[in-house]
């Protein structure tokens, strides 16, 4: 079976493994600072961060562009495998000088002096890494369950993904929880998990640590990439698509249309959660920030922008709308929200298919343009 | 009414007996019989509220009856009850069901509808391993034949006209085998051609399948009637063949003096 549409694609596909695993990393690593053809350490990082952005935008599109589920709690996935990963990161910080334990430091001066359960695991590195797709997969599961058997579908759908991201995002922000008379210490509160200092044994903050990590980030894009082009051409990705257009005449040609939504649901919400922990060492630190309604909205916006529904799409958007953001947010720091929100509306009102649409729906334009141009040229020859 | 009541292996492929179904305090269904012939093409009528809608999703148990009891009977003269099984699983038994509106997934191609339609494996592991055979590319050419879209097998199912996407529906049931086809609707939004057309693939397809059409255009039920059920009420007011339906003088009262007067 071919996995690519047409040589675009292929060729496409090939350039970006180049320029992402080969060119970057070496500009990154072999050229002097004030080389020219250098590629900054700070760079590297911000692109790494598109990248696992891009990836959460790839996983809202297979639920929203091809089945038809506008699911505003992908960035709590997200989130959740980041803070999984840095609940990892958190305890390998080493003793620190102040209170001179291992613990991290907001325990510490709340009086604990033993890691609680539920920490615990979390010191292991193949637990953690576990956990940042298992923690998303277990909620979207339980919640894919409730929400799907009783055909919730539509608009409430989506209010009840953003319910659950806001009542996630207001547990994260608090410092404690008291439950029953006992105390139990969350995950940072406000300030989240930062200051991190291993990763596996190496140190997080070095060149080369970070330049495998973004290897690997691009590693796991194109895999995703790969995984999602051959999901579209098997009839599973049919049946997707055909839930998105008809899910009664699904349900009614036999298919247990919850099955397959909750399969998808799951699978997303795992791939969410994968990029939000390689998000957490190349960003330094992750906070209930991340997951506020209004992130996951803003993922909505980068697949709309790049174009619902295409496999190329909510790369592009994720990427170009970070990039406008990184540049507004240091120039205009005031009025980003006003920008964003006006690229949604411009989006929404004339752009229908996004940036990858864009060539097919100027091309009418276009041919229009030059025909007007020979038919203006004919008489002159 | 002279109602036969069914024996064990009997000619019926489905039976109704005494179902009751309230929709807040509203009898939609009441005290409703009907049995269907194996091959049989009946054609369901009745003014609106008149329970048709509800009569079929009470056989695809997309609603559950207060009531009564559905069998659907088989082959090997197994009855199943219609009122305790899933509705995904209603197709898969051999019921196939043609909405009133046409709904076809827009964004595949023909081919690709009625691929998804085929009997078979409805599972995710099936699906994501799914190789097409020849057989069902054999299958899927003579559904396209029956129902004469050959030429659009690679056309998208959106850009095709109300009365193809209305054929194409019913193809799709169609590559489902099914035992019992329900079908409302059928001619609705169509163009006299056009309903003629249909009514001769209803007629060719009575015999191979059971069929239930529920319809409001009374030419086209003239053209493929041979048994005529009226509903009324939420239930069976008369039963019989097209000219004595008509005759009927409740029949003239309820519903189609009603509609003649309107035109």
């Amino acid at each position: 079976m071919k996995l690519f549409d047409n040589k675009i694609e292929f060729g496409g596909y090939m350039a970006a493994c180049v320029v992402l695993l080969l060119v970057l990393p070496a500009m990154n690593a072999f050229f002097p600072a004030d080389s020219a053809l250098h590629f900054s350490s700070f760079q590297l990082s911000l692109w790494g961060k598109y990248i696992t952005y891009a990836v959460m935008a790839m996983s809202l599109n297979l639920l929203w562009g091809y089945t038809g589920l506008l699911c505003l709690c992908q960035s709590l996935f997200f989130a959740l495998g980041a803070y999984a990963f840095g609940m990892y990161l958190m305890l390998h910080v080493g003793v620190d000088s102040v209170y001179n334990t291992a613990l991290p430091d907001f325990m510490d001066f709340q009086g604990y002096t033993e890691l609680p359960w539920y920490w615990a695991p979390f010191e292991n590195g193949a637990f953690a890494i576990a956990a940042t797709m298992l923690v998303p997969g277990v909620l979207a599961f339980v919640f894919g369950f409730l929400a799907f058997r009783s055909r919730i579908k539509g608009v409430y759908f989506s209010i009840l993904t953003q319910a659950l991201t806001y009542a996630a995002s207001l547990f994260f922000f608090k410092n404690n929880l008291d439950l029953f008379g006992n105390n139990f210490i969350l995950f940072g509160g406000n300030n989240g998990l930062t200051d991190f200092k291993e990763v596996f044994g190496y140190d997080v903050n070095a060149a080369s640590t970070q330049r495998w990590i973004f290897v690997m980030s691009a590693i796991l894009m194109l895999v995703v990439y790969l995984v999602i082009a051959w999901l579209l051409k098997t009839k599973f990705g049919k049946v997707q698509q055909a839930i998105r257009d008809s899910e009664n005449r699904v349900r009614f040609s036999g298919y247990s249309t919850t099955t397959y939504k909750m399969l998808i649901f799951v699978g997303t919400s795992m791939v969410a959660g994968i990029a939000g922990a390689f998000y957490v060492p190349q960003v330094g630190g992750i906070n209930a920030n991340e997951m506020t309604p209004a992130k996951s909205l803003d993922v909505v916006v980068w697949v709309a922008l790049g174009g619902r529904g295409t496999k190329f799409g909510p790369i592009i958007g994720a990427i170009v709308v970070n990039i406008i953001k990184s540049f507004t947010t240091r120039a205009y720091p005031d009025s980003w929200l006003i920008i964003l929100g006006a690229i949604f509306m411009l989006v929404v009102l004339f752009m229908p298919n996004g940036l990858v649409g864009l060539p097919k729906q100027l091309a009418p334009l276009w041919a229009r343009i030059r025909s007007n141009a020979t038919t203006s040229a004919t008489p002159a020859s | 009414m002279a109602h036969i009541p069914p024996a064990k292996h009997t000619p019926l492929i489905l039976s109704v007996e005494g179902v009751e179904k309230s929709f807040d305090g509203f009898k939609a269904i009441n005290d409703l019989n009907f049995y269907l012939e194996e091959g049989e093409l009946r054609t369901v009528i009745g003014p609106n509220g008149a329970g048709k809608s509800t009569f079929m999703d009470l056989i695809t148990a997309r609603t559950k009856p207060d009531a009564g009891k559905i069998q659907f009977h088989l082959d090997n003269n197994e009855d199943v009850d219609l009122t305790r099984v899933r509705e995904h699983e209603v197709s898969q038994l051999g019921i196939g069901r043609k909405f009133q509106n046409p709904t076809v997934y827009g964004s595949h191609t023909v081919y690709d509808n009625l691929k998804l339609s085929l009997a078979g494996e409805r599972g995710i592991f099936h699906s994501l391993f799914y190789r097409e055979k020849p057989a069902h590319r054999d299958k899927i050419f003579s559904v396209l034949e029956t129902i004469r879209l050959e030429k659009h097998a690679d056309d998208l199912a959106g850009s095709l006209s109300h009365g193809q996407k209305q054929w194409l529906e019913i193809g799709m049931l169609l590559a489902q085998d099914p035992k019992i086809m329900l079908v409302d609707e059928p001619a609705a939004g169509m163009s006299d051609e056009e309903t003629e057309r249909t009514g001769e693939l209803l007629l060719n397809l009575a015999g191979k399948h059971s069929l239930i059409v529920i319809e409001h255009d009374m030419e086209f039920v003239r053209q493929i009637a041979t048994r005529v059920t009226v509903l009324h009420q939420g239930h069976v007011l008369k039963e019989g063949s097209f000219d004595f339906v008509k005759s009927d003088p409740q029949v003239i009262e309820v519903y189609l003096g009603r509609q003649t007067r309107k035109h």
